[in-house]
This record gives structure tokens, sequence and C-alpha cells, in this order.
């Protein structure tokens, strides 16, 4: 092969794509440079809880014969991708970083997946995550934390940092990940890539182990724009087998991205989203890359949404209040672990007991946090009063479309901390997500995208949010950010990581 | 707001199906503490009026074709339970013993 095992590996997914459609490599060669690269690297990063080694190599090779025979493939054909543990494949297993599901095989595919590998998409493997996705750090893993590869002291972010390390490692130049609060922003900002969240709806959560069901959406990572985009549009479209799934058209996002150009856009600054807890390396990155928008010719306005303060407040009532409810389903009865079934205890002491051994801190402290905001005497003072912000937030929203096209703000307002730092301290935890809480809330789609490196050194984001289903917004600013800064750093900024 | 007693967090876990130690009880009641006040903030809302969001899209009655497909092949499913016996889950006694 004239193309080197680096190359492949530090090849976007565009590119990828390019020389396996030119057949000036194989499908099975870039398949196999990824997996050594995983081999090589994954026992410092822990991107991956289970590597699909032939697996890959049969889907490669089916994207090799495909391609042999003449016959046309998508865009993403042959390339290599990760995928949170969080979403269903058969003859893989599914754990959502938790105990309680250790070792079970999923009976079916989840729609993300059916659609990837329709598209020739060849799955690498499951990445790490906090368990159930309840998270910020990946730390809530039951198998160990993630390391973020520009320093392993550090978190990579979560929920979905095993997908976020992955690409920011060049484990894999693409990735799925799921975003509740911001757990595809969040990591992504915090590993110097490019992640997004759709709108709620736009993905399919058939097969997708829930969480917070009016707030769950998988999206895409990648290291550049356009990259993300065509994952984007691989992944998103109606599913009758998801009742919440849009059945409208998904806007062109891949064209969007390769627009690339914000003259004439109308961008609002949050007001809400900037001051305290804001490390300065953060808004320093964040205001040099607004005035690169307003160079492009983008018209950049302040604008206030005073509900966003609130945010915080309503997701962790809201999130919690659903996750109690949802992870009912874990009784011991049918799939999943089960403990102290001695032929003696009831089922309700299994149920008790297998819970007990099979979920971890944080997933136990949310059931407990949901299990009160919905009790009798509470619900209208928690979940109830949580629900009316969230009519405010979205009425913010809607009152900033009436001005300006997409709101803008930092991703997150402080570098990525150290493994452990936050460990048990659930709320200092929770303040990484003050950004990208407000997009969830509303349903909109928002996107992070490289903006620079903090006072510490390491990676922060900017974030785009623009009204439900105007998905393209988001990518053309993204693009338009990433060319501007590209210039100025002369080249990505993943070029300034320490190589692992 | 009041405050989680250890009382209160054991009653949680009751109706959460949670066996928590002792030392755990104690532990989550403090942090608990720690969390609500930091959402209260939207208790000072003034939202008496307002409606609540109960989900991000709005979508009602969404129907399809009642068409008949494969269901999953319960071979497949029973080989994933925890306990299964002549085509069936087992679990057990879900009864008192008088």
């Amino acid at each position: 092969m004239s193309v080197s095992g680096t190359e492949i590996i530090t090849a976007t997914a565009v590119e990828i794509a390019e020389l396996i459609a030119s057949k000036q490599v194989s499908a099975v060669e870039v398949a196999q440079a990824h997996l050594d690269r995983i081999a090589a690297i994954d026992p410092s990063v822990h991107a991956f809880l289970h590597v699909d080694a032939d697996g890959a190599l049969e889907q490669a090779r089916a994207v090799d014969h495909a391609t042999a025979a003449g016959q046309a493939v998508g865009p993403l054909a042959g390339v290599p991708l990760a995928l949170k543990d969080v979403l269903v494949q058969t003859g893989v297993p599914t754990t959502c970083g938790s105990k309680v599901l250790e070792g079970w095989l999923p009976p079916y595919d989840s729609t993300v997946v059916q659609r990837l590998r329709a598209a020739g998409v060849v799955i690498l493997g499951k990445t790490n995550m906090d368990e159930f996705a309840m998270g910020s750090s990946t730390e809530n893993s039951a198998f160990g934390p993630t390391h973020n590869p520009w320093d392993l002291d550090r978190i990579p972010g979560g929920s979905s940092g095993g997908s976020a390390a992955a690409v920011a490692a060049y484990e894999a130049p693409l990735a799925i990940g799921t975003d509740t609060g911001g757990s595809i922003r969040q990591p992504a900002a915090v590993t110097g890539i490019v992640g997004a969240k759709p709108t709620y709806g736009a993905v399919s959560r058939y097969g997708l182990v829930a969480f917070s069901s009016s707030l769950d959406q998988a999206g895409p990572f990648a290291r550049t724009v356009l990259d993300t985009a065509l994952l984007h549009a691989a992944i998103a479209g109606h599913d009758p087998m998801d009742s919440t799934s849009i059945d409208a058209p998904v806007p062109d996002v891949v064209a969007a991205a390769r627009r690339a150009d914000v003259r004439g856009m109308r961008i609002g600054v949050v007001r809400e989203l900037s001051g305290e807890g804001y490390e300065p390396g953060v808004q320093a990155r964040f205001d040099e890359a607004v005035s690169l928008l307003r160079d492009a010719g983008a018209e950049v306005v302040e604008v206030s949404c005073p509900s966003f303060v609130y945010a915080l407040g309503a997701y962790y009532l809201i999130a919690p209040s659903e996750c109690s409810s949802n992870l009912a389903r874990f009784d011991a009865m049918r799939y999943g672990l089960r403990v102290g079934d001695d032929g003696d205890a009831s089922a309700e002491d299994v149920m008790r007991l297998t819970r007990a051994a099979g979920f971890g801190p944080e997933v136990k402290r949310r059931i407990i946090l949901g299990t009160y905001a919905l009790s009798s005497g509470y619900y209208d003072a928690y979940y109830g009063q949580a629900q009316k912000v969230r009519t405010l937030i979205t009425r913010d929203f809607e009152a900033a479309w009436g001005s300006v096209d997409v709101l803008v703000s930092p991703t997150t307002p402080t570098e990525p901390f150290r493994i452990g730092e936050r460990a048990d301290d659930p709320v200092a935890m929770y303040k990484a997500d003050l950004c990208t809480l407000p997009s969830s809330l509303y349903g909109g789609p928002a996107i992070s995208v490289p903006a620079g490196l903090g006072d510490e050194g390491m990676p922060v984001g900017l974030q785009v949010m623009a009204p439900v289903m105007a998905d393209e917004r988001i990518y053309r600013v993204a693009a338009a950010l990433e060319a501007a800064l590209n210039d100025r750093w002369g080249g990505p900024l993943l070029q300034k990581a320490v190589s692992l | 707001m009041p405050s989680i007693t250890r009382d209160d967090v054991a009653h949680l876990a009751a109706l959460a199906r949670l066996s928590l130690t002792e030392d755990e009880l104690e532990h989550y009641a403090g942090q608990l503490d720690v969390i609500l006040a930091a959402v209260a903030s939207i208790s000072e809302v003034a939202a008496d009026d307002i409606p609540p969001t109960t989900h991000a899209v709005p979508v009602v009655n969404v129907f399809r074709d009642d068409v008949v497909r494969p269901s999953l092949d319960r071979e497949a499913l029973l080989d994933q339970a925890p306990a299964a016996e002549d085509g069936r889950f087992r679990v057990p006694r879900i009864l008192d013993e008088e």
C-alpha cells in the first residue's frame, strides 16, 4: 500500500472515503490501521470498552467487495467509527458503562447502527461513558475512567468521553455520542474536536438505552465540521420505531458545512453565558472567535436570555426524574445482573440487592433525587416547576430568533479538570454543563467547535445554537469559524496536542 | 426547602427498590441537601400562569400502519435472561409464603 498507517489515521473521513473509492487503499487496510492504533494507545487512553476487530474487518471487506464490483457506495463507505456503548448493536456487548448490564448481548440493532451499516461505515467498537450517560467526566463508568488525549491526567468530558477521546487520539475519524445535557458538546470542546447535538427528534432513539427520554439525542463527533455534517446526515431522518422522531426532511447540513459562509448572518452572543465562573482563558478564546466571525461578515449583537440562569436547576430536576422512572426497568428479571436469587429471597429483595450491586454512586444519587422530585407533596415544587421553567427557556430562544439567526457561547465555563478533582462533589460536576443545558431543554440543535487553548493549555470550544430543525445554521457558522481559525493556527487545533 | 434526613433517603430508596448501606444513607442525605439548594433557585421564578413543557418537540398521537412483522426471537431473548425455564423467564417468588 502506498499510504502509510499514520497518514490513514490522521486523515479526515472525507479523505479516507476518497482513498477507498479511488482504490488507493482498501477499507480493510483502513480498518487495520485504526485497530493497530487502538492496540497501541488505548491502554493509556481507555476510550474503548469493547473493540470488535473481527466485526470491523468483516464490514470493511464488504465495502471492498462492493467497490471492486463497481457498486455505488455512500460518502462514508469504509470509514471507521467508534460507537458510544449506550446504543445497542448485535454481536457485541452493550453495557452503558454499568455493572448491571455487564456481558449483555442485545438482540437487535438500534436504528443508528442500522443506518451506519447501510452507509458502509465500519464500527470499530463500543466506547466508554459515564454510567447510563450520567456525568460530565466519564469517571462514573463502572469500568474505569477515560483519559483526555491532551493530558492523560485530565478528564475527556462526558458522558460521551470515550467517543470524544477516540476521535481526538486518532483511534477513529468518526464517533457517535449521545447528548442529554451536553454529553456530546462538552467532551468535544475539552478534547479539541467537533461534536453536534442535532435537533431533538432528528435522530431516532430506537435502541438508545434511555436516561432522560425528553432530552436524549444521539449525534456525531469528528475532527472537522464537514465530517461531522456527513455523519449527521447519515444517521438523521424519520423512524417509525421512535414515536418522537420528527417526520420532516433532514436539513442539508452537508451543504451548509461546505458553504462555510456567515456573510449576512446575525449572531447573538448570550449575555447570561459569561461572567462569574467563566475562566479568563475560556472567555478570551470565545471573544477572539466571535471577532473572527464578525470579520468573516457576520453581524454580531448581544442578546439577553434571562431564564438561562435557571437551566441548571430545571435540568437537574427533570433529568433525574425521568432517569428514576427509566431505570426502573433494571429489575433483574429479564436481562442483566441478578443478585441474591437464593431460592428463598423474594423478587423485591432481589431487585433491591441487584440494583444496589449493579448501579454506581451517581446513578443511585440521581434515582433518589428523581424519586424525591416526583414524590407526592414535592412534585409541584420540583418537577412541575422545572417543566414551567423549561417553557420560559424555550420562550427566551424563540424571542432571540426574532433578532438573530443563531446564538453563541463558550461550550464549557472551564478547561477540563483533573481526574478525581470533582469526583464526590456533584454540584461542581454539574456546572460543567452550564452552557449546554439551555439547548437541551429547548430541543434545538447545537454544536461545539474548537476555539483554541485556555490558560492551562487545554482545548476549549465555542458553541453555536440554532432554532429547532434549523440544524444547517450551526454547521454554517461552525465551518466558517473552523476555516478562520485554521488559517490563523496554520492547521487544525489537534496538531498542537502532544502526540501519544 | 426542607432538609433531607437519613430516614427520608431510606424511604426514597425503598420506593426505588435500592438497598443502601448506613453509610450511603448518611452520605446521600447530605449530598441531596446540597443539590436541592443548588437547584432551589427555580422556585424563585414566578411561573403560576406558565404551561409546563413535557417534551421539546410537541408531537401527539403518532400512528403507523398495523403491519405484521417478525418479533424478536424468543430463544435469543431467553439466552440473555438471568434465569429461564421451559421457554419462559424464571423469576424469584413474587408472593409471600403465608
